[in-house]
């Protein structure tokens, strides 16, 4: 691992690019929390990856997730099968990113970061519950000047998580 | 609320009159129940679900499982024999082996470094003999009586299964053949590639997850994905299979295969959900056909803690730990075949949003075995009706009937006492 300081040395240029993937993060996280999931698959390129997966299939390198979306229209497919199909109690996220890092700028341009993140969840009558918490491993590319994930891997901590995953990380 | 006998006495768990066209509440919320099925049924002459073959290929290898409520290791010994032993040093007790999965000559309980084989047999106690003659073990002390508890341990096809009893059936008989048809159909022989795991906590009772699976009439409601996109739908070519006994079902389908002298709008109207959805992508129902059977989907539940599945393309086991009568731990390991192209895996992982803790249909099934259990655990009714397909039991050819939980209650009935 890098410091930011080593792969982007210049100040204003390592806060910019800070303020940026933060800006992102936030974004990302405000519209998965206000139930706006028909928005997330904007975040990610046409050709992205998205998984949500156990540490222990990450770290045995197993590719199963336990949400899986190869291309923004497998996301979008996912969104509209949740929304108009699926059966579920009413429920309320909250999202919260921590912890950035931002581990290579590539001469093309792409972005590794990672992020911690710690997902709370609030069902219909009972008691907030942390949900779960993980790292989110990232692949930004800039597309019209703008930042998009190519790649989101969602690695949870516990094994075990608590009856249903709904919406995305 | 459910009403818990006085003084926990059994007597005072009477079956409702409407017998198999009812079922209390005290099934899925009574502890005394609870120790009871652990007792007679998954530590009884049962075959339990424990590991694939093709997690533990090499010698050496080892995995922590569960049988009911027990912890166990599936470990691959130095005879290349598959082995299922307690997780609990003989010494003092301790869940030692403490690792998701691994490679090792032998187990050596941390606590006081007792070792064992990998078939369970105590090799070395340190300080045996004491230090100086003084201390140790008495002189009579035989390694041999002190090993591992070791379970019993059948294989078929890849797919092992342990017991705790003395005495059980063999494994094909257990399982028995209009169970087994659709069970090698998926476990052929071919190696397995391992995709990888998923784990959830249900707030269900176990049996409840037995139930969904024996009930097809729900498939056909709660999963309007399913409906959508012809996975599973009345009027469509469908079979409920049950066992001689009942303990054991397949639940099958044939997308697109649908029968003759059905008038499909009125299949449509009793479902109060049909909506019209077009996907972008469509892998995720793309069906690549690649077995010999007349089924898109098979559902086992096989008695008591393994579930297989085989849904279009996405291929999995599920196993079931039961951690009291209100909920399990559900533990699904997802894989493909090793000579399967990169394609067909590729296909595997999308379709593995269709089931799972966060699939279009488990979603709903975790769901409603929740709501389930609340019902049974909060209201002051104190049964549920199981009266769909009047008192038929076992195999049918219709989804719209509970004939096959009906006989996974009478035969749960006569090993429970009930
Ligand atoms: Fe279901």
């Amino acid at each position: 691992m890098t410091a930011l300081r080593n792969v982007v040395p210049r100040l204003e240029e390592r806060w910019a690019l800070r303020l940026e993937i933060e800006e992102f993060h936030v974004a990302y996280a405000q519209a998965i929390d206000a139930g706006e999931i028909t928005r997330w698959p904007d975040f990610f390129t046409d050709d992205a990856l998205y998984r949500v997966t156990g540490r222990d299939n990450a770290d045995r390198g197993l590719p199963l997730g336990l949400l899986y979306c190869d291309g923004k229209k497998m996301m979008r497919d996912r969104v509209q099968a949740t929304l108009r199909t699926t059966t579920f109690e009413p429920r309320f996220l909250r999202h919260y990113i921590s912890n950035l890092s931002i581990d290579e700028v590539r001469a093309e341009g792409a972005i590794k970061a990672r992020a911690n993140y710690l997902v709370v969840q609030t069902l219909m009558e009972e008691k907030t519950e942390l949900f779960q918490a993980g790292h989110y491993q990232d692949t930004f590319v800039r597309r019209d000047g703008r930042l998009l994930l190519r790649e989101r891997h969602c690695v949870y901590d516990s094994l075990t998580i608590p009856n249903a995953l709904i919406y995305p990380i | 609320m459910s009403v818990q006998p006085p003084n926990g006495s059994s007597n005072a768990f009477v079956w409702p009159e409407e017998g198999l066209n009812a079922v209390p509440d005290w099934l899925y919320t009574s502890d005394e129940i609870y120790q009871r099925e652990l007792e007679r049924i998954f530590y009884g002459p049962t075959w339990n679900y424990v590991a694939l073959e093709a997690e533990i290929p090499n010698h050496g290898d080892y995995k922590r499982s569960w049988v009911g409520e027990a912890p166990v290791i599936v470990t691959r010994g130095a005879d290349g024999n598959v082995h299922v032993v307690e997780n609990r040093c003989a010494h003092r007790g301790a869940e030692f082996c403490r690792s998701l999965t691994g490679n090792s000559k032998e187990f050596i309980c941390p606590y006081h470094q007792w070792t064992y084989d990998l078939d369970g047999s105590l090799r070395a106690v340190p300080f045996r003999r004491g230090v100086k003659g003084k201390g140790g073990m008495p002189a009579d002390f035989k390694l041999s009586e002190h090993g591992l508890r070791k379970l019993r341990v059948a294989t078929r096809n890849g797919v092992v299964f342990a017991s705790y009893a003395d005495h059980v059936e063999p494994l094909d008989q257990y399982i028995g053949p209009e169970i087994l048809k659709d069970f090698d159909t998926l476990f052929d022989g071919r190696p397995l590639k391992i995709l990888g795991y998923w784990r959830n906590t249900l707030y269900g009772n176990w049996k409840l997850y037995h139930e969904n699976l024996k009930d097809p009439y729900h498939a056909t409601l709660l999963h309007t994905f399913l409906v959508t996109f012809g996975l599973m739908k009345a009027g469509q070519k469908s079979a409920m299979i049950a066992d001689p006994l009942g303990r054991h079902g397949t639940m099958a389908s044939a997308k697109g295969d649908e029968e003759e002298g059905v008038d499909q709008k009125a299949v449509n109207k009793e479902m109060r959900k049909m909506i019209e959805l077009e996907l972008e992508d469509g892998r995720v129902v793309g069906f690549v056909p690649e077995f010999k059977s007349p089924w898109t989907v098979t559902m086992q539940t096989i008695w008591p803690n393994f579930i297989t599945q085989r849904e279009l393309n996405t291929l999995g086991v599920r196993h079931i730990v039961p951690r009291g009568p209100d909920s399990i731990d559900m533990y699904w390991t997802m894989f493909g075949y090793a000579d399967d192209t990169e394609e067909m895996t590729k296909l595997r992982l999308c379709q593995s949003n269709l089931m799972g803790p966060a699939g279009f249909l488990g979603i709903e099934d975790n769901e409603a075995i929740k709501w389930v259990q609340e019902g049974a655990r909060r209201s002051v009714t104190e049964k549920g009706l199981t009266l769909l397909g009047g008192r038929d039991e076992g195999t049918s050819d219709t989804l719209i009937t509970e004939a096959a939980v009906r006989s996974m209650y009478r035969y749960y009935r006569g090993v429970m006492g009930l």
